[in-house]
């Protein structure tokens, strides 16, 4: 692995609040090459926030400060909202959870993924077309002339996720952050997304990070793996050493999961250690 | 416990009809943990809702403890059974605080001795007292679950039926979760139905599985079964292979 896509140094997230101002990211520092990294995380440990803060996404009142966080040495703490916007979409793009929640409703799948081609690719209406018609090919959906005039309420759950991929993906980005991409999915439809975003990592050489609270998922896909609590990154390491972790936290979590492999009479319950957010 | 033979649920609206559940049939022991598991409407919380008599069914068996439960049910039928549904933050009325919550059952039933038996349920699902007086926004989606079971168990009804009791849930909340339940099924004593997609978390509560698919029971297996990969339906083998996690095929 050569030069790093990402450089994150000591990125914080903070949002004000009446009485104190909460810490959802604290001293977040890691790197991505061209590598599938995976978060890992228990609700409100500032996963999705460090995915968000990356593209600049952090709503209002939200700071995000950071030591350093350059993408292909490009500062995106300091950039234009005119450079943010020719990185965000076109060089890095993020997935996210749910697509009845996160598709345009009264846009036909076609439409909306025609757009981000349009703006950021500027390819005009016959390209856009093939384009978006090539690119529901690719995640795999079976007959993409009928999927292109259809609205979101029509897909199924899989279908609508594969949608929003193929919308990340058009305008070929470098960089993908997937935030939990196939939790609303059921498992064989899991397998068949990740297979996609896999695909698309080997040949077009991309960097995926991959938001997500289920470890099973995660040790099984990525490379290397984040894991987060409270708004830390309390450990890293490699994704098939996640059964071997060190921190108490990490190894906690894995005994907390109920296994196929190790039945267990009584799953263990994670005990909070204070110390853990010093 | 209970018998289901035959079990068919055909819900029809205006443009036609879906075959939710089609001939399903298994019995469940006294005092056994059964499982149900299957993907996205595959029918399985439908089957649920049956044996509880929430949806309308047809079937040529539908038995609770030996007494017939299609058709109408008298009150005492329907104190036998309760659900715990899955999300903690839909199925509790937000409006009432968890003493309100569990007093009802216990009202509507005209049970005596209500004010301990809520205090005994409180401590049984491992809430504190403080919490007796709170809205469930003021609680954790854990101790809603926590609620929720304190409200199917106050009535110590035979059966419970628990459908995704834990997907809403993180995973050291639903390890609590799990564990309670367990520790429940000892001092409780009771037959219970548990719905989940999650194989593992079925695989750790229950002795026998049934695996659905599409509305029909495709085969029960045992947990042991399960864990070794003896099964002989394909899709079953299919759902194994996929929730142990991503395979990369050619590395």
């Amino acid at each position: 692995m050569s030069e790093p896509l990402l450089v994150v140094d000591n990125l914080e997230v903070t949002f004000p609040g009446r009485t104190q101002a909460i810490r959802a990211v604290r001293n977040a520092s890691f790197t991505l090459g061209r590598e599938r990294l995976g978060i890992v995380g228990e609700s409100g440990s500032g996963k999705s926030t460090t995915g968000r803060a990356l593209l600049g996404l952090v709503p209002r009142p939200g700071i995000v400060t950071a030591k350093t966080m350059s993408y292909e040495g490009k500062d995106l703490l300091h950039c234009s909202e005119r450079d943010g916007q020719s990185l965000r979409g076109r060089r890095m793009s993020m997935v996210m959870q749910d697509p009845k929640y996160s598709l345009n409703p009264v846009k036909t799948v076609g439409r909306q993924i025609g757009e981000t081609c349009r703006l950021h690719l500027r390819t005009g209406r016959r390209e856009t077309e093939q384009r978006t018609l090539a690119m529901l090919e690719a995640v795999q959906i079976r007959d993409p002339e009928r999927v292109f005039h259809l609205f979101p309420h029509q897909l199924s759950g899989g279908m609508g996720q594969r949608v929003m991929i193929a919308m990340m993906l058009i305008a070929e980005p470098d960089l993908l952050i997937a935030d939990e991409p196939t939790s609303a999915l059921d498992v064989t439809v899991q397998n068949e997304v990740l297979r996609i975003l896999d695909d698309l990592v080997r040949d077009r050489g991309m960097g995926l990070i991959l938001i997500s609270h289920n470890l099973t998922v995660v040790s099984s896909f990525c490379d290397r793996v984040l894991i987060m609590y409270g708004g830390r990154i309390v450990e890293e390491c490699a994704a098939r050493d996640l059964q071997n972790a060190r921190h108490p936290y990490t190894r906690a979590l894995v005994a907390a999961t109920p296994s196929l492999d190790n039945p267990r009479a009584e799953l263990a319950t994670v005990i909070r250690d204070p110390e853990w957010l010093k | 416990m209970i018998t289901v033979a035959g079990l068919s649920v055909i819900f029809s609206s205006g443009r036609g009809s879906i075959h939710a559940v089609r001939d399903v049939s298994f019995e469940v022991a006294t005092g056994e943990t059964f499982g149900i598991v299957g993907e996205s409407g595959s029918g399985k919380s439908t089957v649920l809702k049956a044996i509880a008599g929430l949806v309308p069914s047809s079937s040529s068996a539908l038995e609770v403890d030996g007494r017939p439960a299609a058709g109408r049910r008298s009150r005492a039928d329907r104190r036998m059974l309760q659900f715990v549904f899955q999300d903690p933050y839909a199925s509790l009325h937000p409006r009432q605080t968890v003493d309100d919550i569990l007093r009802e059952p216990l009202e509507i039933h005209r049970v005596p001795g209500i004010d301990e038996k809520v205090t005994k349920a409180i401590a049984d699902v491992g809430l504190l007292p403080i919490h007796r007086f709170r809205y469930p926004h003021q609680l954790s989606g854990g101790q809603r679950q926590r609620v929720a079971i304190a409200r199917a168990l106050i009535l110590n009804p035979p059966i419970l039926l628990l459908d995704e009791p834990t997907s809403a849930l993180d995973v050291s909340v639903q390890a609590e979760i799990l564990n309670l339940l367990a520790k429940l099924r000892q001092s409780y004593s009771f037959t219970s139905i548990l719905v989940s997609h999650d194989l593992a978390v079925v695989a750790h509560l229950c002795n026998r599985i049934a695996i659905m698919q599409a509305g029909r029971l495709v085969e029960i297996i045992t947990a042991a079964d399960l864990r070794s990969g003896t099964v002989t339906a394909e899709y079953t083998r299919k759902l194994i292979a996929a929730s142990r996690g991503f395979t990369r095929l050619n590395v």
